[in-house]
């Protein structure tokens, strides 16, 4: 255990520092400047007053969408479990295809700030807004959570500060700067960190992927060989799927429930839903998604050849041995090639990218709060001043932040790797089945979003609570410790590790009967008006210029 | 306009049945539906089928063929493959099919108030 104390090798954590610290001052520059255009009110602060075009809002939408887990996680999840570590790249992938098709215009057209704002557009507004708002709460929260955390794995790895202390202070400096950037700039700042980050992401994965590739004399297959030889005895199971998944009938299952869960979560994640309101129109918001699936699946491929980069130059052993595990594979290949300097610009991208992604969260939860819980729920709509509902959505912002600090020290080291899937089960759960009712079935009312929203959140919470990544995992021979996130104790009672593939078609199910069975007539009138508004755009396209 | 009325006044004494009912909203709504639901019905099995065969076909999927290229790279790889060439389908089609007929509708309702 005592190599976890040390740094990765060649790390230069000064130049990390500096890199990052270079970053940080850039863009709060950047947000500082963006922000003087800014108007007072609620549409600025939410959606930048919907500005920007489909282009700039697709480089967002993949600095939202690729988190240090897509980075950092894929990259060494192939590096080490080979191809079972491509399919996760494959689903998130996919998914978009959900929110082009079914979701982004439609949702665009149909609402002005958040979640809620569809779903209330026909039901019952009070209810309907309370429970948009305690699934985008809850999704935010699991997702926040887990960036967070994976900060203090990523500074004892990047920044060599290896004790808890060292740490805690890293993690409230992140989330300091990640208050400010919310505060400072609303959507329109934090748009704007989004894009840097996701150039930079995007063009460091380029750079190391021709970089890999050209030394193999773009020869992937010859890449494939080296990654294999490099495996040792393991080597050639890493081409094939299986290596990670294929153990046994039951994690074939959980395989299954996660590929659900990715495939149809994307299109229900409260923090990429809300960037659809950051565009004029519908036709923008198509182009948003058009340049996000170019630039996320152009990203995926890029992991694809670091991944096996990183097994082929390294090998997973070094990999496994190195602090942060798996997640050192990008950093270590970083290390190999362009030595410390590109170690420094790698790990400073990796810091900029949970930046960015708390930030995008931290709005929408705090949005969602102001827009949905305190406007409507608690004033009922009717807000003597207009101003009063940012200034909620600013103190939660900082409230959040608070939380978000307190919870990332809290779970620094805690094996929580599990609340990104549970973040995407959520969402698939409690919100895609709303949000697609709610589009496209006339029947769909109150009642049934209710059950569909609050079922589909309980249900997952509470298989995730019963289940293995929760307690009762066998104690691992190597690390003595259980894979479970607690220690000592076994209370599971469900089998799968991820609860996609009952509480997604049960979520499904609940918004049905919900329906089918009270007695509450949906409207007509107010079906036909959102079917015209969401396919046509009436109303919505000129609100911009209000 | 208040901030949390999603729409302006002004409309509310629309008749959306009226509107919805009329054959060129219809002919939109039958355009967009007949493309969406069958494609994401065709791209979601065709998930089906990759995440199916990488978990219970492994042998089928671990056939190498050429180099140290698999089964299970490519169809992968088609994977991403598809995903872009829907994507490029989709707006290709939105273009022609559904914004020309939905900008005449939206100019036409927002011309006249009632």
């Amino acid at each position: 255990m005592t190599v976890l104390a040390q740094g990765v090798e060649g790390s230069n954590p000064l130049l990390n520092i500096g890199i990052f610290a270079t970053f940080v001052i850039i863009t709060l520059a950047i947000v500082i400047r963006v922000s003087r255009r800014a108007t007072a009110g609620a549409s600025d602060f939410y959606t930048a007053g919907a500005a920007f075009s489909g282009r700039q809002n697709g480089i967002a939408i993949s600095g939202d969408y690729l988190s240090a887990a897509s980075f950092l996680g894929i990259a060494g999840a192939i590096a080490i479990n080979g191809y079972d570590g491509f399919l996760y790249s494959v689903g998130f992938l996919v998914a978009w295809l959900v929110a082009l098709l079914l979701v982004a215009e439609l949702l665009r057209n149909t609402g002005k700030y958040t979640m809620g704002d569809v779903l209330a557009f026909r039901m019952r507004q009070r209810p309907v807004r309370a429970a948009a708002a305690t699934s985008t709460l809850a999704v935010s929260f699991f997702y926040l959570l887990a960036q967070m955390a994976g900060a203090g794995g990523l500074i004892a790895l990047l920044l060599n500060i290896t004790n808890k202390t060292g740490q805690a202070v890293v993690i409230a400096i992140v989330g300091a700067v990640m208050i400010a950037y919310v505060l400072i700039g609303g959507m329109r700042g934090t748009t704007w960190v989004q894009i840097i980050k996701a150039v930079l992401l995007i063009a460091g994965a380029a750079v190391m992927t021709v970089w890999v590739l050209g030394s193999y004399g773009f020869n992937f297959s010859a890449l494939l060989g080296d990654a294999v030889a490099k495996g040792g005895e393991a080597g050639q199971a890493l081409l094939n799927p299986g290596k990670l998944y294929g153990k046994t009938g039951l994690s074939q299952i959980d395989f299954l429930s996660l590929a659900i869960a990715l495939v149809l979560g994307t299109a229900g994640l409260p923090h990429i839903l809300m960037r659809f309101y950051t565009v004029p129109t519908a036709k923008e918001a198509r182009k948003s998604v058009v340049w996000a699936i170019w630039l996320i699946g152009g990203f995926y491929l890029f992991t694809l050849v670091l991944g096996f980069g990183a097994g082929a130059f390294v090998g997973p052993d070094a990999i496994k041995k190195a602090p942060g595990g798996a997640n050192s594979a990008a950093p270590l290949l970083a290390y190999e090639l362009g030595g410390t300097l590109l170690l420094g610009i790698i790990a400073a991208v990796a810091f900029a990218t949970i930046l960015a992604v708390v930030a995008g969260l931290t709005i929408t939860a705090s949005a969602s709060f102001a827009h949905d819980i305190y406007a409507n729920v608690i004033k009922r709509g009717k807000l003597a001043d207009p101003d009063a509902e940012v200034k909620v959505a600013r103190i939660t912002a900082v409230v959040i932040g608070i939380v978000a600090i307190f919870g990332g020290i809290l779970a620094n080291g805690q094996n929580i790797a599990f609340l990104v899937a549970l973040a995407f089960a959520v969402a698939a759960s409690a919100n895609l089945p709303t949000i697609l009712y709610s589009l496209f079935w006339k029947r769909f009312n109150t009642t049934g979003a209710l059950w569909s929203i609050y079922g589909g959140l309980g249900i997952t919470v509470l298989l995730i609570v019963f289940s293995p990544v929760v307690s009762g995992k066998a104690i691992d021979t190597v690390t003595g410790r259980s894979p479970s996130m607690l220690q000592g104790v076994d209370f599971h009672l469900f089998p799968l590790d991820n609860p996609g593939i009952v509480s997604i078609p049960l979520s499904f199910l609940l918004g049905y009967l919900g329906t089918i069975w009270s007695r509450e007539r949906a409207s007509a009138g107010k079906y036909a008006e959102m079917e015209v508004r969401s396919l046509t755009g009436v109303g919505a396209e000129q609100a911009s210029s209000h | 306009m208040s901030i949390t009325e999603p729409s302006p006044p002004t409309e509310e004494v629309r008749d959306w049945e009226a509107v919805q009912a009329s054959p060129e909203f219809q002919d939109l709504r039958h355009r967009l539906r007949s493309f969406v639901f069958p494609v994401a019905g065709l791209f979601l099995s065709w998930y089906a089928l990759y995440v199916l065969l990488a978990t219970y076909a492994t042998g089928f999927m671990s056939i190498k063929l050429f180099g140290n290229v698999n089964v299970a790279l490519v169809f992968g790889l088609l994977q991403f493959v598809s995903t872009f060439a829907i994507t490029a389908w989709y707006v290709h089609f939105a273009d022609r099919r559904l914004d020309p007929l939905a900008a005449s509708l939206r100019d036409e309702l927002e011309k006249d108030p009632t």
